[in-house]
């Protein structure tokens, strides 16, 4: 395979996890929470994928245990964060935090154990198309995540189920008195961002990557918290800027493929670097940033 | 039926004292059913994570060998916590702040001056201040959110630290080993208690403990820091910046980090290795809020985290037990601390007026 069917073929899948874990993280803070746990439920939805897929042969059961996982460990930081109005940034780190020692905890009998890797889909036609034939031969997560990235988007943008999400976002209290339900929806709207991380998870480690090894979320789930931001809250934007880490994720690969002499630490630092360069310069327009950033973001809200 | 919080003008001393206690007694309670149901020996897991700690002379002085650097991280962070400054990335400030210390002993393993000792401390602090500054300055010229900004820089410094090891500062008679070489007698710290492995580390976290204290109490930058944080705008009127708000917390929590990074290596370990970075600036996170951004609480709070690291080690081998139960404990506590704080911060009452 050469080195740009190599980079088509891997950008997609390498995106996957992060843009899984992205979509359910803007769909929480456009509701008006801030979640800073995906990185543990992502940890957690990797190993209850991991070991229920090793223990079944079945990887759809993996993805289904490895959702709950991620909406249990949620309504863990939806009890502190709404209904204890804890803090939110402090109530994400714990839930972070546990995530990521119950993941090693239950990965551990199973280190470096593998799993078989499920086929991958071709479209027929694209799939043998020279050159960008290996962009339509994918996993079927892949597709079902873009296909997920386009419903989000419609859902928010066009139809009454986001107005009113959005509307809770940025008003809650107008919101209330008009009669939603607030901490309803954004209990509603932080399980479903729980069920993505665990899913997103669960991808990692039985699809992308089919080999348990501790730790192996190894940021992504802050990445995708990242990519939210620098995405300002926008559907289209967050795909984009998670294909673009997808890309870069691979430079590790791809440099080492080319004999570029740089060592393989500074290559696995690619993704972290652009993320601090990106989040400047994209932060840095504070009028762009203030027009975006949902009003109510973080702040606790009673009724 | 709902939950009505109402907030209390002053929380009471005994409630706050009773917080992190009620938070303890939640994390055994739940930890217990969680180790029995994976079959793990739930009694001797809790026997090693929390009495065995305390007993007999060397648990001791390891537990305030590991309280040093967690008391001395959490002390800088809750300077930027009070003030809503949330640097995540301590653990990164330490692994650059022992870095920049290993410098000097890996250049100069022979070396025999007695200033080598002191230049490393300084080293090592500043590093790790550099490092954090790099948040700061992010932050405060470009409005990067110094939250994901520490993180990120937190794995990078892990990459720099796994390079170094890897590559140049790999000890050649190390067998290939990734650790630099063993540091020369005046790269270490003078032992505090003979006989074990405490040194004068801990005497410095407590200095700075102290200090700490002193600066919040006076109204020094504590004060300021701590208005900027609960009311800005309030904050802004009377003088004080934001921007000076992040530097400064993000500055004080660096060179805390990087002061302890560099004692690790200058103590301890006595070489640069992997195992410089095992959490303690994660954990500082929850040493810090558990001991309710307080400077006296911190001592207190890091006591018992490093009791935790302690019996950690010990149920890993007596109870068969991961090194990742500790994470689990630590998580458990901060959820059920910051949980419980609502309950002392408000008056609750239950009302029967229908859903809201």
């Amino acid at each position: 395979m050469t080195i740009l069917a190599f980079i088509l073929a891997g950008t997609l899948a390498a995106a996957t996890p992060m843009l899984l874990a992205a979509l359910g993280e803007l769909i929480v803070e456009r509701s008006g929470v801030l979640n800073l746990g995906i990185e543990g439920m992502m940890a957690l939805g990797a190993a209850i994928g991991f070991v229920v897929t090793y223990q079944t042969q079945n990887p759809y059961l993996g993805f289904a245990a490895a959702a709950l996982g991620g909406i249990a460990l949620s309504m863990v930081f939806a009890t502190l964060a709404l209904a204890l109005t804890a803090n939110q940034v402090a109530a994400g780190l714990a839930i972070g935090v546990l995530g990521q020692g119950m993941s090693s905890l239950l990965g551990k009998p199973l280190e470096s154990q593998t799993l078989n890797a499920p086929d991958k889909l071709g479209i027929p036609g694209l799939a043998d198309l020279p050159v960008i034939g290996p962009l339509f031969d994918q996993d079927i997560v892949v597709y079902l995540t873009l296909a997920l990235a386009v419903a989000i988007w419609a859902v928010l943008n066009h139809s009454k189920l986001g107005l009113i999400i959005r509307a809770v976002g940025e008003n809650p209290s107008a919101a209330r008195a008009v009669g939603f339900p607030v901490l309803r929806i954004r209990l509603a709207a932080i399980a479903f961002g729980g069920a993505l991380a665990g899913m997103a998870g669960a991808y990692a480690s039985t699809i992308y990557t089919p080999l348990w090894a501790d730790g192996m979320i190894a940021g992504r789930g802050w990445i995708a918290v990242a990519l939210v931001v620098f995405g300002t809250w926008q559907t289209g934007r967050i795909v984009f800027g998670a294909l673009l880490f997808g890309a870069l994720s691979l430079g590790g690969l791809i440099g080492q493929a080319a004999g570029v002499g740089l060592p393989s630490q500074f290559l696995a630092s690619i993704p972290y670097i652009v993320t601090i360069l990106m989040l400047a310069v994209i932060s840095s327009n504070r009028r762009r940033m203030r027009l975006n950033t949902i009003a109510s973001l973080g702040q606790p809200f009673s009724n | 039926m709902k939950l009505v919080f109402e907030r209390r003008e002053a929380a009471s001393r005994s409630a706050t004292l009773a917080t992190p206690l009620i938070a303890l007694g939640l994390t055994i309670l739940t930890s217990l059913i969680l180790f029995a149901a994976l079959g793990k020996p739930a009694g001797q897991a809790l026997y090693s994570l929390l009495l065995e700690p305390f007993d007999g002379w060397y648990n001791i002085s390891e537990l305030l060998l590991k309280m040093g650097p967690l008391m001395l991280i959490a002390q800088g962070l809750a300077i930027g916590f009070r003030a809503n400054v949330f640097n995540i990335g301590a653990e990164g400030q330490l692994i650059i702040g022992a870095i920049c210390a290993s410098a000097l002993p890996v250049y100069f393993p022979e070396g025999t001056s007695p200033l080598m000792l002191p230049a490393m401390i300084v080293m090592g602090a500043v590093g790790g201040a550099v490092w954090a500054g790099l948040a700061a300055g992010l932050r405060t010229r470009f409005n990067a959110n110094e939250i994901l900004v520490t993180l990120m820089l937190t794995l990078i410094a892990t990459q720099v630290l796994n390079y170094l090891l890897l590559g140049p500062w790999k000890d050649p008679h190390g067998f290939n080993f990734p650790q630099s070489v063993m540091f020369p007698d005046v790269a270490l710290l003078p032992i505090l208690l003979p006989g074990t492995r405490v040194n004068i580390s801990v005497l410095a976290a407590l200095i700075v403990s102290g200090l700490a204290y002193v600066l919040m109490r006076h109204r020094f930058s504590g004060y300021q820091l701590l208005v900027g944080g609960l009311a800005p705008r309030a904050a802004r009127y009377a003088g004080f910046s934001e921007d000076r708000a992040v530097l400064m917390s993000l500055l004080f929590g660096g060179l805390a980090a990087g002061f302890a990074g560099a004692c690790e290596v200058a103590g301890p370990l006595g070489q640069l290795q992997r195992s410089v970075s095992t959490g303690y600036g994660y954990s500082a996170i929850i040493v810090a809020y558990l001991g309710g951004l307080n400077p006296l609480g911190i001592v207190i709070s890091a006591f018992l985290m490093a009791a935790l690291f302690i019996g950690g080690d010990n149920a890993m081998v007596s109870a068969d037990l991961p090194v990742a139960a500790v994470f689990v404990f630590q998580g458990l506590l901060l959820v059920f601390y910051l949980g419980s704080l609502t309950f002392i911060r408000h008056r609750v009452t239950f009302s029967w007026q229908g859903p809201a």
